[in-house]
């Protein structure tokens, strides 16, 4: 008798957690994490954001939850057609329940339509297109960190508004570049501004002196640099040699990042506006995430787009555990339901487009001078309220919001 | 103002200019690899991981050893050249033998093998390195401001492939290395030492790709992955020039330098295209290339 109770005892634990868990897939909530891993975005993405995912399964207690939570890398190389066909091998053979990060407009853009296809998950904190969240919008997406809009908004308004009316943009020739230069085109224009000319180089360029040169004939007072990575550094490097600043002109870095700054240097980087939504060393907080952060990944502090996916991969875990699902469409409607609550990014919420809302920064790069350790490098120069930070939600062309 | 093709012709000149410095870039990276290619018949694929190396050499010279850029222009290719004298010694050496195509495998996967090492080690975003401050600023040339570094690097790598040039084509010791690349036994035979000038010959060229990399450090981001890109292009020009004509590889240099730039003005979209684009003609027109013999 007593060793039948035992065995029944034993299938019932047995199936407790089971069935608890019943919606989830396989038992496992696998996580792909999805971005360039050896070229010109690899520090301000890369492992970095496979290290900020596994804090934040880490920190949520997935385990002691008695949720299986996996994680899996990839490298997509800024190559759409090899970044589509990872997502499609992780959904269809390896199970992958949601990707994060994506890293470069073209390829988030291409995953984005295979998420929706699939009835899967997409968190990207990396790519910057706020086609995202306007006219290819999805029910299957959540645009984490920062977009094109909110870049244009931050930097573009700042500047125009200190007398920077006359643009000349160098632009990198995809679908991230594109977006960037429109947006912040509009910017200019509304508040009264010329855009005098633009140059479309390719991805990955290392020499923009040519470039530079048309920026310099233009005579535009703002040279704008809708690019991003290496290309950015390597046309703030090389602005400074054919003296475009002595000259009277100023650069616009329109998405710069802290690893951006590390590489150039405060000696070339000083003096540079752009907007960031996070800094690590804005509170305690974000304090103690970047010390752990940079223990774990190099000495690497982290950028916008890491602190992005710690954030959004919390999110996701709560969403699910409130489920009891792991299915993408439901934990994504799970996840706009639900205000969001993180110790990078404070309280949030997420619209019915898939846009993350939260403070944006508009960020000077420190003099040399100023700056006390390592990584030292920002100084606040505004708050854009997260009301304002981003692109209001009857703008955008989202086919998801009722007009 | 006039203009040329609605492009005002200082523009125009400025254009040309700045493709003649990316073109010394070519000419000194695709002279070593004509070197290497003509002497050893190896088509070092390493030779961008090389380059990389050297701008990393001045970059740990500065930050180590405290040595500027001048020293580094001196102990950066010798360093590297050495570690590439041991690379031939330990590995190339084993494939003379053979095909092209083993000797190709090899470089490539050292080099992916050198570049996968630093980028672990260091990232991707690159490493500052600032321009010596005797060459800093630069002057007004009335269509452009010239940068005084880039007119450094205009004359010092054109200086450099002229002696090159000079050295492999109009002494006795570069008639001993072309002699030794027709026929090495029959040099062998008069008494000259040819496994130890091939070996010297490598690091030469490993050495000229190194001083690419300190004169490319302060332009560019110290980076991993400097050499990646830069090296296909590279073998587009040596391609284009004629595998193995050193004279050929220098002009070829300069002129895609300019052509390109050219490009970079009338459609920008298409600068990272066409260089191939004239390979591809080059190649169906004269399979040799412009300045190479049949062999």
């Amino acid at each position: 008798m007593l060793k039948r109770i035992a065995i029944v005892l034993a299938a019932l634990l047995a199936l407790g957690p089971a069935a608890a868990l019943a919606q989830i897939s396989d038992g496992v909530i696998k996580i792909g994490v999805l971005n360039d891993q050896s070229s010109l975005y690899a520090d301000l993405a890369g492992m970095g954001s496979v290290v900020a995912a596994r804090m934040a399964v880490e920190d949520f207690g997935a385990d002691k939850k008695g949720m299986k939570v996996e994680i899996v890398s990839a490298d997509h190389q800024n190559k759409a057609d090899v970044g589509s066909s990872i997502a499609r091998q992780w959904y269809d053979v390896d199970k992958v329940d949601v990707i994060v990060d994506v890293p470069n407009s073209g390829v988030a853009l291409a995953v984005n339509q295979i998420t929706r296809d699939k009835g899967k998950a997409l968190l990207v904190s990396g790519a910057a297109t706020a086609d995202l969240t306007g006219k290819a919008c999805s029910p299957n997406t959540i645009h984490w960190t920062y977009d094109t809009w909110a870049l244009a908004n931050g930097t573009g308004n700042a500047i125009v508004k200190t007398g920077g009316d006359t643009w000349f943009f160098i632009t990198a020739d995809y679908a991230f570049g594109h977006a960037l230069e429109r947006d912040v085109e509009a910017v200019v224009i509304k508040n009264g501004g010329k855009v005098l000319g633009k140059v479309r180089h390719p991805l990955n360029t290392a020499d923009f002196s040519s470039f530079l040169l048309q920026a310099q004939s233009s005579k535009a007072k703002i040279v704008g640099l809708a690019n991003a990575g290496g290309d950015t550094t390597n046309s703030i490097k090389q602005a400074a040699e054919f003296g475009i600043v002595k000259g009277g002109q100023s650069l616009a870095g329109l998405l710069v990042f802290i690893t951006d700054v590390h590489g150039l240097g405060l000696p070339t980087a000083q003096g540079l506006i752009f907007t960031e939504t996070f800094y690590w060393d804005l509170n305690d907080k974000t304090r103690a995430f970047g010390k752990r952060f940079a223990e774990r990944d190099k000495g690497i502090h982290p950028t916008m787009i890491h602190a992005g996916v710690y954030s959004a991969v919390t999110h996701y875990l709560k969403a699910v555990e409130a489920l009891k699902s792991d299915d993408g469409t439901k934990v994504i409607a799970k996840m706009k339901e639900m205000p969001t609550d993180d110790p990078l990014f404070g309280k949030g919420t997420v619209r019915a487009d898939g846009r993350k809302i939260h403070p944006a920064y508009l960020v000077e790069v420190k003099k040399p001078s100023e700056s006390k350790a390592p990584w030292d490098y920002y100084k606040i120069r505004a708050t854009i309220p997260a009301d304002q930070a981003f692109r209001p939600l009857d703008q955008g062309d989202c086919p998801l919001v009722k007009k | 103002m006039t203009t040329v093709f609605g492009i005002p012709t200082q523009a125009l000149f400025g254009q040309l200019l700045i493709g003649l410095i990316n073109g010394s870039f070519y000419a000194m990276l695709s002279l070593g690899l004509s070197v290497i290619f003509g002497l050893l018949n190896i088509i070092n694929f390493a030779h961008g991981a090389q380059y990389m190396m050297g701008a990393f050499a001045a970059y740990f010279l500065l930050q180590w050893a405290g040595l500027g850029y001048w020293w580094a222009l001196v102990i950066a290719p010798i360093v590297v050249g050495l570690i590439g004298i041991v690379i031939e010694r330990t590995m190339l050496k084993r494939l003379y033998a053979l095909d092209h195509l083993y000797g190709l495998l090899l470089t490539f996967g050292l080099a992916l093998v050198i570049q996968g090492l630093f980028r672990n080690q260091f990232g991707s975003s690159g490493l500052p390195f600032q321009i010596p401050p005797e060459l800093t600023g630069g002057r007004n040339l009335g269509f452009m401001i010239l940068p005084n570094y880039r007119a450094w690097v205009v004359v010092f790598s054109l200086v450099t492939c002229l002696a090159t040039w000079y050295v492999i084509e109009r002494t006795k010791l570069g008639a001993y290395l072309r002699a030794a690349t027709e026929n090495p036994s029959l040099v062998q035979a008069f008494g000259v030492n040819v496994p130890r000038m091939i070996t010297l010959t490598y690091g030469f060229g490993v050495a000229l790709a190194a001083l690419a990399g300190v004169l490319a450090a302060p332009i560019y981001q110290v980076n991993p992955l400097m050499g990646a890109d830069l090296i296909i292009v590279v073998f587009a020009v040596v391609v284009i020039g004629g595998m193995g004509s050193i004279a050929g590889s220098i002009i070829t240099g300069f002129a895609l330098g300019i052509v390109e730039g050219l490009t970079k003005v009338f459609y920008p979209e298409a600068s990272n295209t066409v260089i191939f684009v004239i390979m591809a003609l080059v190649l169906l027109v004269r399979p040799t290339g412009l300045f190479g013999r049949d062999r």
